[in-house]
C-alpha cells in the first residue's frame, strides 16, 4: 500500500530522465546519455502552487512531463492522490493511468501551437471529455460551463482558434486541462508567450480558479516575479537536479544556493530604482554528457572551493536547523547571499 | 536644410507606415515622434503588434515593399549634414551607406538572422571586405578582435565555427559584434534578450552598455520587458497601437507615469520586490486591431479614465512635466490634474 503526508498531493521521489545518446550508423549504440532530469524529489500540498523554475535546458519542462507520464521516465516515484487513492505514476498502465490522468491535467506554454487550428473550440475543449465517453449532449454543456469559468462567452464555442487572442486562447488552454475535473494542474510556463497587460489576466484567472476549485498546481517558469506571485513553495533547479528548495518568501529573501542568489540578482525588476547587478554572472550553462563529479554549479560558483570539484552536495538544511529550506551546497547557510526584499 | 535640436543625432517626426494587403490596409505606425540624443538611450516600449519593431525597420529602411512611409526621419551625418531618410530610396547607395556603417541593427532572434550555412568568420567579414577595402586575411584578423571584444573565449577557434556551434547567448554576441564592424553610431536593438535567460540576458545587457560607452554609441532599445528598460536607458517612449501614449525621462515615466495605458502596464506586472500579497491589476480587454483606423484614442476601449470626447478625435501631445509628453484627452490645457483611478 502506497502512502504519503495527508496534506500531499504528490509526491515525487528521487525522479529521474536519462535520454540515450546514440551513434553508429549500421548498429545504433548507446555512448552516453542526457542526464535531463538526475533525481528530483518535491512534493505538492493539496491546494498550494510548487514552483519550479530555471533556465532553459535545467530540466523542468521534462520534470512537468515526466510527472505526466508524458514521457517515462527512467527511475524514480510520482506518487499522486487520486479520487480513488494514491499511485504511482510511473507504474500505472493502460486504463488505470488514463485513470488517474483524469485528475492530473496539463496547460501549454504556447497557446497557438497547443490548440488545432482545425477545430472549432467547442471540440478542443471536449477532447478530454471524449476521450474519457462523456455523452455528447453532457459535453456540450461542460464546455459551456467551462468557456464562462475562464471568463469567455458561451457563444463563442463554434469559434475557431484563430478569431481568439492571446490570452483568449490560454483561456481556452485552461479550460480544457480543467474539463475533467481535475486537482492537479501541471503548468508549463503558461503566461510567457502572453502580453504584459494579458499576461497579468491569465495570473489571476489561475489564482481564482485555485480559490474556487481548490486545485493543486505545478507551476513552471522561467520568470521570477510571476513565480513569487504565483507560487508558495518554490524548486530552483540546475542541470536536471534541485539545487534549493523552500517556502517562496524564504527563498527570495534569504536564498541559501549561490546559483538562487545569482539567478535573483540577473533580473531587472521593473524598478529603475532597484538595485540590477549586471555583471554578477558570469560563464554559461555547462551542459554536457558526462556524469558531473562534484557541484553542477561549481564551474561558475563565486564561492567554489576544493570541496566543490570532488564532493556531490546533498539537498540538505546545511548548517542552518530548519527542515523546509533545503539548498545543495556544502556551505548552505554559511554563506552571506543577496537576496531581494 | 531641415533643422532638429542640436543634441540629437536622430528625430523621427510624425513617422505614419501603413501595409497595403490584399485583406486590407494595416495602420501600423500613426505619427510617432521621438528623438535619439547622442550618445544616449532610448527604449521603445510596447506589446506585440504596436508598432514599435516597424518604426525601427522604418529607421533603417528594412521594412518589406507592401509598407507605405511618411514623415521625417532626421539623421545627424558625421559632418553635420541632415539626411532625411524618408526620402532616401530603401536599396538606393545613400541609404545603403547609412545601413550598418552609421546605423546598424541587433535582432531578437539570433538563430534566424544569422546565416546558417555560412561560418561566422564569413559572415562577418563580407561587410568589413566590401566597405572598408581590407584583404581577406586582414578582415579575419579584425573580426577575431571583435569577437574578442565581445566576449567570445577562444575567439580564434570560434570564428570557423557556424551560428548552429554556438551557444544563444554566443550567437547574440556575434550579431552584436557583426553589428559593432563597421563602426555605427546608432545601434538599434530589437528585443536583443526576449529569447536569453536571465544569467545571458543580464551579460549580453552589460555587454550593450559596455560598448555603448566603448563606441560612444547612441542606443534604441525595442523591448516589451519594463525591467529592462527601467534599467538600461534614459528616455522612453510608451507605444500603443502605433502611437506613442507617453515618453519622458525613465525615472519619471517609473515614478510618475500619467497615461491610463502606461499606468496599467505598471500595475499588471509582478514585481520581483515589494508589493507582497498585492494582486496585479491586469488591463481589461485586448489590443484591437491595427485594420481599422481609431476615431477617437486607440486605448479608449481599455481606458478606466474613458470620457465622451476619448471616442472622438486623436488626443494631441500635451508636456506634463519637464520633458515629460503625454498623449491623453485628460491632460488636455485647461483641464487640470483629474482625479484618477489607480493613481
Amino acid at each position: 500500500m502506497l502512502s504519503m503526508p495527508d496534506d500531499c498531493i504528490l509526491q515525487v521521489t528521487d525522479l529521474k530522465k536519462h535520454f540515450p545518446i546514440e551513434a553508429g550508423f549500421f548498429r545504433r549504440k548507446k555512448i552516453g546519455a542526457v542526464r535531463a532530469v538526475d533525481g528530483v524529489s518535491f512534493s505538492v500540498e493539496t491546494g498550494r502552487t510548487l514552483g519550479l523554475v530555471g533556465e532553459s535546458g535545467c530540466g523542468k519542462t521534462t520534470t512537468a512531463r515526466a510527472i505526466l507520464r508524458a514521457l517515462d521516465p527512467t527511475s524514480g516515484s510520482v506518487l499522486f492522490r487520486t479520487r480513488e487513492g494514491i499511485v504511482d505514476m510511473v507504474k500505472l498502465k493502460g486504463p488505470a493511468l488514463k485513470g488517474a490522468r483524469a485528475d492530473m491535467q496539463m496547460v501549454f506554454q504556447d497557446p497557438y501551437s497547443s490548440l488545432n487550428p482545425r477545430l472549432p473550440i467547442m471540440d478542443i475543449i471536449a477532447e478530454p471529455l471524449k476521450a474519457h465517453g462523456y455523452p455528447k449532449k453532457e459535453r456540450e454543456e461542460r464546455v459551456k460551463e467551462l468557456l464562462s469559468l475562464v471568463g469567455l462567452r458561451p457563444e463563442y464555442a463554434r469559434r475557431y482558434p484563430h478569431s481568439f487572442s492571446g490570452g483568449q486562447r490560454q483561456r481556452i488552454g485552461v479550460a480544457r486541462a480543467l474539463a475533467l475535473r481535475p486537482a492537479l494542474i501541471v503548468a508549463d510556463e503558461p503566461v510567457s508567450a502572453l502580453d504584459v497587460s494579458v499576461q497579468a489576466q491569465v495570473l489571476n484567472l489561475l489564482l481564482d480558479l485555485q480559490d474556487r476549485l481548490g486545485l493543486s498546481f505545478v507551476f513552471i517558469g522561467h520568470d521570477l516575479s510571476v513565480v513569487r506571485y504565483l507560487c508558495d513553495t518554490v524548486a530552483v533547479m540546475y542541470l536536471g537536479k534541485i539545487v534549493e528548495l523552500a517556502a517562496v518568501d524564504a527563498l527570495y529573501e534569504e536564498p541559501r544556493h549561490p546559483y538562487t542568489s545569482t539567478l535573483l540578482s540577473a533580473v531587472p525588476d521593473a524598478d529603475p530604482h532597484a538595485p540590477w547587478r549586471r555583471d554578477i554572472v558570469k560563464g554559461e550553462v555547462t551542459g554536457d554528457e558526462r556524469e558531473i563529479v562534484g557541484c553542477s554549479f561549481e564551474p561558475r560558483c563565486p564561492y567554489a572551493q576544493e570541496i566543490c570539484r570532488n564532493q556531490t552536495p546533498e539537498l540538505s538544511s546545511g548548517t542552518v536547523q530548519d527542515s523546509t529550506h533545503l539548498a545543495a551546497c556544502h556551505f548552505a547557510g554559511a554563506l552571506d547571499l543577496e537576496g531581494v526584499s | 536644410m531641415k533643422k532638429m535640436a542640436p543634441d540629437s543625432i536622430l528625430d523621427v517626426r510624425d513617422l505614419t507606415v501603413k501595409f497595403f494587403l490584399d485583406e486590407g490596409t494595416v495602420h501600423a505606425v500613426n505619427g510617432v515622434s521621438f528623438s535619439v540624443p547622442a550618445g544616449r538611450s532610448v527604449g521603445i516600449v510596447g506589446e506585440s503588434g504596436c508598432g514599435k519593431t516597424v518604426s525601427a525597420y522604418s529607421i533603417t529602411r528594412l521594412l518589406p515593399k507592401t509598407a507605405r512611409i511618411s514623415g521625417e526621419i532626421l539623421f545627424r551625418e558625421r559632418g553635420g549634414d541632415i539626411t532625411n531618410i524618408t526620402e532616401l530610396e530603401p536599396d538606393g547607395g545613400d541609404m545603403r551607406r547609412i545601413r550598418g556603417k552609421e546605423i546598424s541593427m541587433i535582432f531578437q532572434e539570433p538563430m534566424s538572422s544569422l546565416s546558417p550555412v555560412h561560418k561566422i568568420s564569413n559572415q562577418l567579414s563580407e561587410a568589413i571586405i566590401q566597405f572598408q577595402g581590407l584583404t581577406k586575411r586582414q578582415a579575419r584578423a579584425r573580426v577575431i578582435e571583435l569577437l574578442q571584444l565581445v566576449g567570445i573565449p577562444q575567439a580564434e577557434r570560434r570564428v570557423d565555427d557556424y551560428p548552429f556551434q554556438l551557444s544563444g547567448g554566443m550567437r547574440q554576441r556575434a550579431m552584436i559584434a557583426m553589428a559593432l564592424a563597421r563602426n555605427p553610431r546608432v545601434l538599434i536593438a530589437d528585443e536583443p534578450t526576449t529569447a536569453l535567460d536571465v544569467t545571458l540576458q543580464a551579460q549580453v545587457l552589460n555587454l550593450i552598455r559596455d560598448m555603448q560607452d566603448e563606441f560612444k554609441l547612441s542606443l534604441i532599445l525595442i523591448t516589451h520587458d519594463l525591467g529592462v528598460v527601467a534599467h538600461m536607458v534614459d528616455y522612453v517612449s510608451i507605444m500603443y497601437l502605433g502611437m506613442v501614449v507617453e515618453s519622458g525621462p525613465v525615472i519619471e515615466i517609473f515614478d510618475n507615469p500619467k497615461h491610463p495605458y502606461t499606468r496599467g502596464l505598471m500595475h499588471s506586472i509582478p514585481k520581483l520586490r515589494g508589493r507582497r500579497g498585492e494582486r496585479v491589476e491586469p488591463i481589461p480587454g485586448f489590443v484591437p486591431s491595427a485594420y481599422a483606423l481609431q476615431e477617437g484614442c486607440p486605448f479608449c476601449e481599455r481606458c478606466p479614465m474613458r470620457e465622451e470626447r476619448c471616442t472622438k478625435g486623436i488626443p494631441q501631445r500635451v508636456q506634463v512635466g519637464s520633458e515629460h509628453y503625454v498623449c491623453c484627452h485628460v491632460y488636455q490645457p485647461g483641464e487640470g490634474e483629474p482625479d484618477v483611478v489607480n493613481a
